[in-house]
């Protein structure tokens, strides 16, 4: 019998030994003999008109083949860049969706915005050229902050967007909510800033086109975490030229995190480029002008009110927020802060009234859009925060307050008043578990500690729910989503019995290689080794929608589930003629058919076998070959969630903040590959410690310039600030989905920054302390202590 | 200008301009392109390497300097299948989610265990602090070095006996 | 970057003749400044002189007054000699601190001074302890050597050689991070001196400076109270998206209360 290698084993990850050896295949390790190299000439202003561009003196400079700028892109009739998701603001009124143009059209409105595109025969060649590109500018008043975009006088950015207003958006009951404001014992208030991040994969983007005319088709290599949705939409909506002749393709990719799951400009500029050249042309971003150009995430402002009882049940929640979308609409921009936040700010308790409000709004700032959580972190932080102000105010122990209003774990499936349904889960076992292993007992005494050193302790909790796996097709369609959000797998049994998967799904980092196989290997009860995950190349994979979200296990692998349904299924029919049984009688297990109640069987290698060389065959009824594809859309959202707990202890003379403990418990569902699912549970909780504590994009509020526009500027944790994580999981298993899986990508960014922050105003709290804005860095801290209502002198009593 | 080298153990020749930086050197012109860039202000540390030894920074090292010196890769670390305790390591603790940082963090570990044989986990944390990885969290990076190094320790002691 | 020529001088005559005839060309040592500046094409020189082949530079040598240490000596050097951690342990320490270990494996004191980032280390240490600047052409004490931000009184043909640092009685630094670009936000290096407390801080803003008002504190003191409630005016300090000038002021004196705590351990 073969070893299976399935569901809750470890195995070591297949996709390592080419990352460890340097055999990596990313694309600008990727060349073409006869390539030219690409760059973009991007606007040093934030808001401009663009009355001329005089390429001539580039045009002749060493080596160039060319200079495209808007005006070729509109001679060509090129489309611009699609919004994948189209909102409906209150009282029916569409977003408003100006056009992004691949290149700049009469106007830039960030810096960065792309203006032309030099190509020549070497970087240095490319570059120097670009420098000679005279772009004629007029300079506009910028705003980027989005209080002062939406405020009387504001340089607008769209003449047909008064106040810059995309989208006046809300969700919920206004009056139920505000009923319930009315019969309040006590309302607690929170403003808060969600800090703008830049998701920075370590691999920056790249591409490399090249067109054969031949046969008229292009290929374009990209950093994509959805090649098939590149191509779909560039093909169609932007260039204009039949998909099929449009190869995109994938490869080997350094971090996603969401930066890479829209189309950008550079992909089309670059693949209509290739044609227009005749040879093969690659861009590689370099990291400034990742910082410029990559979508950034979060970037909004609220107002959140809690209405409670004279016990501390929440009665009715209230939010205003105002969200920053950057210059231009991207692929999922208008989607992230609406459909993907207003429905979480249910968090796991029982509020039974919820009003949200979001106005989405535009600023002279790189256009925003999903990064890793994508609207969850952002209600998240908002709940979990004014969860700790509320208990504060009405002097109600926090956790306590917390297990008062939680969704006991019997009352699953449990609708919220925020549309969302959750099918499973159990935040009070995984507050119950973390508390013991965090050694919340043991707090006390640390805290007396510290505080004898000189150092102030404290211990934040964050119990959360996100909804991913994204997403049902009809659910989204309904939210505005123009896109269906299924994902397709096929399983291709070869001759011998070994197995390769064609999945739409894409490996950036994730373990798909390793955790897919596992699947196939319990499903079909082969060895691990014998089955090859092929994802990212628009030519071999039939179409899906990509991986984001925490969609690849919950959507992709449920594909791949049904694929094996129909793989065994058929195998069955083989198995039953040469059995010379009935179909009804053949059983399946670990590898073997057989018939039942005898011992009579065959190999799952000789049905492969059968079906390849059909001899002795049903071929009047059956097909030979064994190859199965299935598409899977999902029929709800899936909920994991969990408890966080962040201890901190902070240096109150430099206000460094120390994370010295922190530990999560998540409900993720059925856990495939725990080594997995630890590793992405660390990844994502020190990204949301970096929201916490150090990370920010930081705009010039005159000029729109991006002042932490470097490594050098712009924060990323590094080891010796993360800290050594304590994860595990509690798991309920989905309802819906067939392995129970609920997804685990995002939770870590979701859950961390509001333990990170709600432990630090927790050893600030005796200085009077009620709020700390994001992120905490040292001069954050020691401003927040200096100005602190309580004296400290009188606070150290 | 012609530089002669040592790379990964064998002798070679480049002619390149005198301002080609060696990042660029391996990957355009040696196609050695597991050694990456992930930054141009000398900070992500993906591009380490180890020149007569010692962890650098290929991306802020120009070519000329490699004349008559020793450079090793990622590429020349593993004996024909064999990998490096360090590269074992890194997969065994899963040490590596998108592989990006990966050779720069390897590269970085094996010069940080030449120097500090048992590290303990804080100066460990410390060594890495030229490297970032935006996957991990850093917590199996950790592991994997002490646990190459332990392996680096037996295989030195093995190769003694 | 733009191409240069690459000259590779045998001797430091050869090298400051090449300075001298050569226009635009520039000396390059560990490279940890310059190539990221080229790299970003900030500057375009015609040519680079690679001093380091010039023989005799990396050395760390015992001088009845202390040490002397040639301009090639890298950072990593410096922080593992033990000859260093001997006679000047917080020389060590602060070496050892500098950039992370790849940087320390290619950056070079000489490099470091002759650049004078108002942000970093070995200025600090220079100044506090009264150290020479030796050139090709004179020995500079260390308090008419640093002339503000990126500003020295090397000459244009000038080459640094190496340092002499007296060894101080007792010595300490302490410095903030800037998490991001290790620079350090705040810097204080303190040294008890056969001429007295000697206070040198980095990072304030405006290159490295004397802090004469830790300086006197010291002098009656020598402990970390002396110093730590002792307020500077944030006006003499800057203010960026990393630091208010207040938060750094108050650094100033946490970092100088650390220092000393250094010194005495």
């Amino acid at each position: 019998m073969a070893t299976i290698t399935g569901v809750g084993a470890a195995p070591l990850r297949k996709e390592d030994l080419r990352f460890l050896t340097g055999r990596g295949q990313y694309v600008a390790d990727m060349k073409r003999l006869d390539m030219a190299i690409g760059v973009f000439v991007r606007s040093p202003h934030a808001h401009a008109v663009l009355k001329g561009i005089d390429a001539s003196a580039a045009l002749q400079a060493p080596g160039v083949l060319a200079v495209l700028t808007g005006q070729d892109v509109a001679a060509d009739g090129l489309g611009s860049l699609p919004c994948g998701w189209a909102i409906t603001g209150k009282d029916g009124v569409p977003m408003k969706e100006p056009s992004f143009p691949i290149l700049a059209q009469g106007k830039v409105r960030f810096v960065g915005d792309m203006v032309a595109f030099v190509i020549a025969e070497s970087i240095e060649q490319a570059r120097a050229a670009a420098e000679l590109v005279i772009v004629d500018y007029e300079e506009l008043p910028a705003v980027v902050g989005v209080l002062e975009a939406v405020s009387d006088g504001a340089p607008q950015l769209y003449d047909d967007v008064p106040g810059n207003l995309c989208c006046d958006w809300a969700l919920g009951d206004e009056a139920a909510t505000d009923a319930a404001f009315a019969k309040a014992a006590h309302v607690a208030r929170l403003s808060l800033i969600n800090n703008r991040l830049i998701g920075n994969p370590m691999e920056p983007r790249a591409a490399l086109a090249e067109y054969n005319p031949g046969n008229g088709h292009y290929t374009l290599f990209t950093t994509s975490q959805f090649p098939h949705v590149v191509r779909w939409l560039m093909s169609a909506l932007v260039l204009k030229i039949p998909e099929q002749k449009v190869r995109v393709v994938a490869p080997d990719v350094g971090g996603g995190f969401g930066v890479k799951q829209f189309l950008y400009g550079e992909e089309a500029v670059i693949t209509w480029a290739a044609k227009k050249v005749g040879v093969p042309v690659k861009w590689v971003s370099d990291r400034a002008e990742g910082f410029m150009s990559d979508r950034q995430g979060r970037d909004h402002v609220t107002e959140a009110e809690l209405a409670l009882d004279e016990n501390g049940k929440f009665l009715g929640f209230r939010v205003h927020t105002l969200a920053n979308m950057g210059g231009y609409l991207s692929t999922f921009g208008p989607n992230i802060p609406t459909n993907l936040y207003a429905p979480l700010l249910g968090g796991v308790y029982t509020t039974p009234a919820i009003y949200c409000n979001v106005k989405v709004v535009f600023t002279n700032t790189v256009p925003v859009d999903a990064y890793r959580g994508a609207g969850r972190p952002e209600a998240t932080f908002v709940v979990e925060r004014i969860v700790d102000v509320a208990a504060a105010d009405m002097g109600i122990d926090r956790v306590e307050l917390r297990r008062r209003n939680m969704i006991p774990k019997e009352a699953y499936p449990y609708q919220t008043p925020v549309l969302v349904e959750y099918d499973s889960g159990d935040p009070v076992g995984c507050l119950d578990r973390a508390e013991t292993v965090a050694d919340v007992a043991g707090f006390a005494s640390r805290k007396a500690a510290s505080r004898a050193a000189g150092r102030f302790r404290g211990l934040g909790y964050s119990t959360y729910v996100e909804a991913c796996g994204l997403a049902p097709s009809r659910f989204a369609g309904r939210l505005g989503a123009r896109g269906g959000l299924y994902e397709s797998a096929t399983l291709r049994v070869h001759p011998t019995g070994q197995v390769t998967v064609l999945i739409g799904t894409h490996n950036h980092g994730q373990g798909h290689e390793t955790t897919f196989a596992q699947i196939v290997s319990e499903r079909l009860g082969i060895p691990f080794e014998n089955v090859d995950i092929v994802f990212g190349d628009t030519d071999k994979v039939q179409f899906g929608m990509g991986t984001y979200g925490s969609r690849s296990l919950v959507v992709g692998g449920s594909a791949l589930n049904k694929a094996s349904d129909k793989v065994i299924a058929k195998g069955r029919k083989i198995a039953a003629h040469l059995l010379e049984a009935g179909e009804q009688d053949i059983e399946f297990e670990a590898g073997v058919f057989s018939v039942a109640g005898t011992d009579r069987t065959k190999s799952f290698v000789e049905i492969a076998l059968a079906a390849y060389v059909p001899h002795n065959y049903p071929l009047e009824v059956l097909e030979p070959g064994l190859e199965e594809q299935a598409y899977y859309d999902p029929i709800n959202f899936t909920y994991p969630g969990g408890a966080h707990i962040c201890e901190v202890e902070i240096d109150p003379d430099t206000g460094v903040v120390r994370i010295e403990r922190y530990t999560g418990v998540d409900d993720v569902g059925t856990v495939i590959n725990p080594m997995i699912v630890e590793g992405q549970l660390h990844g994502g909780i020190v990204q949301g410690i970096g929201q916490a504590l150090c990370e920010a994009a930081i705009y010039d509020d005159q000029s729109g310039q991006l002042l932490s526009g470097s490594f050098m500027d712009y924060c990323m944790p590094r080891a010796d600030m993360s800290p050594h994580m304590d994860v595990s999981t509690h798991s309920t298993p989905c309802t819906h989905t067939p392995l129970g899986v609920k997804g685990c990508g995002e939770v870590g960014t979701i859950g961390s920054p509001a333990a990170v922050i709600n432990a630090v105003v927790d050893a600030l709290s005796h200085l009077g302390v009620t709020h700390v804005d994001m992120p905490a860095t040292p001069n954050r801290i020691w401003r927040v202590i200096q100005n602190a209502t309580l004296p400290r002198a009188l606070a150290a009593e | 200008m012609p530089i002669s080298f040592t790379l990964n153990g064998r002798s070679r020749t480049a002619d390149v301009p005198s301002s080609t930086l060696v990042s660029d050197l391996l990957r355009d012109h040696m196609n050695l392109t597991g050694t990456h860039v992930g930054c141009d202000t000398s900070q992500c540390g993906a591009c380490v390497v180890l020149l007569d030894g010692e962890a650098v920074k290929s991306c802020t090292l120009l070519a000329p300097v490699l004349a008559g010196r020793s450079l090793t890769t990622i590429e020349g670390l593993a004996k024909g299948e064999k990998l490096h305790p360090m590269q074992e390591a890194f997969h065994t603790q899963h040490g590596l989610q998108c592989g990006f940082c990966t050779p720069g963090m390897v590269m970085t570990a094996i010069d940080l265990v030449n120097h500090n044989p048992v590290p303990t986990e804080a100066e460990i944390r410390e060594g890495l602090e030229g490297n970032i990885c935006r996957c991990t969290g850093y917590q199996n990076i950790v592991k994997a070095i002490q646990a190459g190094a332990a392996a680096m320790a037996a295989s030195t002691t093995a190769a003694a006996a | 970057m733009r191409d240069f020529a690459y000259h590779q001088p045998a001797t430091v005559p050869d090298a400051v003749a090449l300075l001298g005839s050569v226009s635009e060309s520039r000396p390059i040592a560990g490279g940890m400044t310059l190539l990221p500046t080229l790299k970003n094409r900030l500057a375009s020189p015609s040519a680079l002189i690679d001093l380091a082949g010039l023989p005799g530079l990396q050395s760390i040598e015992e001088r009845s007054f202390g040490l002397a240490i040639g301009a090639l000596a890298r950072h990593a050097d410096v922080a593992r000699s033990r000859l260093v951690a001997t006679r000047i342990p917080a020389l060590a320490r602060l070496a050892g601190s500098i950039g992370d270990p790849a940087v320390r494996h290619r950056g070079t004191i000489g490099g470091s001074l002759a650049n004078n980032d108002p942000a970093a280390d070995y200025p600090a240490a220079a100044l506090a302890l009264g150290a020479r600047i030796v050139t090709n052409r004179r020995e500079i004490p260390a308090d008419d050597f640093f002339l503000g931000l990126f500003e020295t009184a090397l000459g244009p043909d000038e080459l640094i050689t190496g340092v002499v640092f007296p060894a101080p009685k007792r010595a300490g630094y302490a410095k903030l991070r800037n998490p991001a670009s290790r620079y350090a936000v705040v810097g204080v290096f303190v040294a008890e001196t056969a001429n007295g407390i000697r206070v040198a801080m980095t990072g304030a803003g405006n290159g490295v400076v004397r802090v004469p008002e830790f300086e006197q504190a010291l002098a009656t003191s020598f402990a970390p109270e002396a110093v730590a409630h002792l307020r500077l005016a944030p006006d003499d300090f800057a203010s960026d998206m990393h630091a208010e000038a207040a938060y750094r002021a108050h650094l100033a004196s946490v970092m100088a209360a650390r220092a000393v705590a250094d010194a005495l351990a």
